[in-house]
């Protein structure tokens, strides 16, 4: 008994002291960006967050991946200051999102789902207008502006009017207006709904630039898979839960390995070969199933050791949709179907 | 401990709280975006001056057969203040509604959530719907010779003081009944029947002088009623008219039986602002 206790708390203890050098290295202030204590908001009969507990670090960058529904926008706003929590709390940036909301909302940048520009003012107008809201010093703002204008690579386009700039390029300036006070937290609430794949790309490419230029945390929701691949921890959430939270590799691999699936013209004799060979095979729906490390390097191997000759083969790393399945029990995708990206779209269309 | 320690030793060192002077550039910025989109949109000063000038040229020739002239005084000179304070009213009213359009546009929502006060939200719209407005009123002095009236420059400072007066209670009210607007829909409604009414009782087209009873106590509910009066009775203080068409067309307000001053009269529609200044804050703090 005790020797196993021992070095699972030298582990432990092992873990947490990196983590917290790793906080202190990220910034001089020592208080996690977000600290969520029982946080729950409840409408009439329906709990849409229901007493989530979770804390990201100074610098990082932090997901929350969900269906539409299952209570991101919510718990997002309710660190924002925009919602009240029925109970529990949360400090934000150090300051407590119930009493102390106007620091709160002084010290993080927001970028919402719809857009918020005057499209009739000039890229620039509208981050002076910002500038001021959020009290930049005088001195700062035209530094500022053409700081985060560069960030976003929208310089040239900084003296035209809103009205002429493309959805994507909309939301790249509204990012760069989140950043444009220097603010210790950027929320980004699905950040790239009803955009294209380039421009998705092109989105994130700035995101990480924020991240390490500026050192900003990040906080962002998502319900695309890929994006959430971004992050540096994922918290999943369903039905106003955290049903898992850790850095994606993690929650993959704790879904399963990946597998290595082969048809042969003699599955008898392939299982019995790959056996000797030292993999782990079973019996699959079709043909043979191995279970490897890293499927992309045990292809050409498995494939070798066969002795047989192999007719498909179909390799398979988890996915965040595994993981998401794994927790669930179902798939992402079922729960918002294809109505919420299309009616967006329309949404943004109607504006550019 | 240390942490807890850290983080109260850091905390105070930044600015956190918002000052007075940081409250004065958002209003100051608030009003800039008012005059910034007021000069961008030609079609709306033009628009502004259409619906005036058809009714000073086409309804003041209009009447004009049917009122006559009165010692060398007609209706368009008279009906010319009215018409003044109609495009004021009008572009203030449109100004602060513009609201609706910013919260249909997601802007009033960047406006919300910044970590300033509503009052200050509230006083920059208000300072630059009554500039605008002001300003509109101020293009339609050009329109004075083409009807018959004398302008000194001492009517001119008068003039645009009134409006002034007039743009800042309007803008008040409209930005009070847009906070209360949550569809772009309702805009045309609320324009069709509110305005179009408070303009048609409130002096600006007829004299409100031998109404019957239950419209007497319409128009002494109008706020536009006290800030219309002021202006006809400084235009027509400058005018060199005869007695007979100073009796025909008569400038004052009574209010049970008294005569309003200017003065008072203003001081009504200061009050008003007040008032729906209170309730517009009340109103956009409701939301966020």
């Amino acid at each position: 008994m005790r020797g196993q206790q021992r070095p699972l708390g030298w582990s432990d203890a092992m873990t947490a002291l990196a983590a917290g050098e790793a906080q202190i290295g990220a910034s001089t202030d020592s208080c996690p960006a977000i600290d969520v204590r029982g946080l729950t908001k409840q409408y009439d009969d329906l709990v849409a967050v229901d007493g989530i507990d979770f804390t990201v670090g100074q610098g990082e960058v932090f997901a929350f991946l969900g269906p539409n529904g299952a209570g991101k926008s919510t718990a997002i706003k309710m660190l924002c200051t925009l919602a009240h929590p029925t109970s529990g709390g949360a400090s934000v940036a150090g300051f407590d999102v119930a009493t102390q909301a106007k620091s709160v909302r002084r010290h993080i940048g927001l970028v919402f789902q719809e857009q918020t520009l005057d499209d009739q003012l000039t890229a620039e107008e509208n981050l002076r207008f910002h500038a001021v809201l959020y009290g930049v010093p005088r001195g700062q703002v035209e530094s500022r502006i053409t700081r985060v204008m560069e960030l976003v690579a929208l310089s040239d386009r900084r003296k035209d009017l809103v009205s002429t700039y493309s959805g994507g390029m909309a939301r790249r300036l509204e990012i760069a207006r989140g950043m444009l006070h220097t603010p210790k937290i950027l929320f980004l609430d699905e950040p790239t709904v009803g955009l294209d794949p380039q421009t998705r790309a092109l989105i994130w490419d700035d995101i990480q630039r924020l991240r390490t230029e500026e050192g900003v945390t990040i906080f962002f929701t998502t319900h695309y898979m890929d994006e959430a691949e971004y992050a540096e921890r994922i918290a999943i959430i369903d039905h106003g839960s955290i049903i898992a939270l850790d850095r994606p590799d993690v929650l993959k691999a704790s879904v399963g390995t990946d597998t290595v699936a082969i048809e042969t013209s003699d599955d008898g004799a392939a299982l019995v070969a790959l056996r000797s060979a030292g993999y782990r095979v079973e019996h699959g729906e079709r043909g043979l199933v191995a279970f490897v490390a890293d499927e992309e390097a045990a292809v050409g191997p498995i494939v070798a050791a066969a002795g047989v000759p192999v007719q498909t083969v179909r390799a398979h790393r988890p996915t965040l949709d595994d993981v998401f399945l794994h927790f669930t029990g179902r798939e992402i995708r079922e729960q918002h179907g294809e109505a919420i990206p299309m009616f967006a779209r329309a949404h943004g269309a109607r504006r550019s | 401990m240390s942490t807890v320690t850290t983080a109260d030793i850091t905390v105070p060192a930044q600015p956190t709280e918002t000052q007075l002077s940081d409250e004065v550039r958002v209003v100051g910025m608030v009003w800039e975006r008012e005059l910034i989109r007021y000069g961008r949109t030609r079609t709306r000063i033009v628009s502004g001056l259409v619906q005036p000038v058809l009714f000073l040229f086409v309804m003041g020739y209009g009447m004009s057969g049917l009122v006559g002239t009165t010692g060398g005084f007609n209706f368009r000179q008279f009906v010319y203040p009215g018409v003044v304070a109609m495009s004021v009213v009008m572009t203030a009213m449109f100004s602060a509604l513009s609201i609706v359009w910013d919260r249909e546009f997601g802007f009033l929502r960047e406006m919300l959530v910044a970590p300033v006060s509503r009052v200050s939200l509230v006083l920059g719209k208000t300072a630059g719907g009554a500039t605008v407005a002001a300003a509109q009123g101020t293009i339609m002095l050009v329109l004075a010779p083409l009807v018959g009236i004398h302008l000194t420059p001492v009517l001119v400072v008068q003039m645009i003081a009134i409006e002034l007066v007039m743009a800042v209670a309007m803008t008040t009210f409209g930005v009070f009944v847009a906070s209360r607007i949550q569809k772009m829909e309702s805009f045309q409604v609320v324009m069709q029947m509110l305005l179009m009414p408070m303009l048609f009782l409130s002096g600006a087209l007829f004299p409100l002088n031998g109404l019957p009873g239950w419209l007497t106590v319409i128009t002494r509910l109008n706020p536009l009623t006290y800030a219309i009066a002021p202006l006809r009775q400084v235009v027509f203080a400058a005018q060199d008219m005869s007695p007979a068409a100073r009796a025909r067309f008569p400038t004052n307000v009574t209010l049970f039986g008294y005569t309003l001053s200017i003065g008072m009269e203003l001081a009504i529609v200061v009050v008003f602002a007040v008032i729906f200044f209170v309730l517009a804050f009340r109103g956009l703090s409701k939301t966020e």
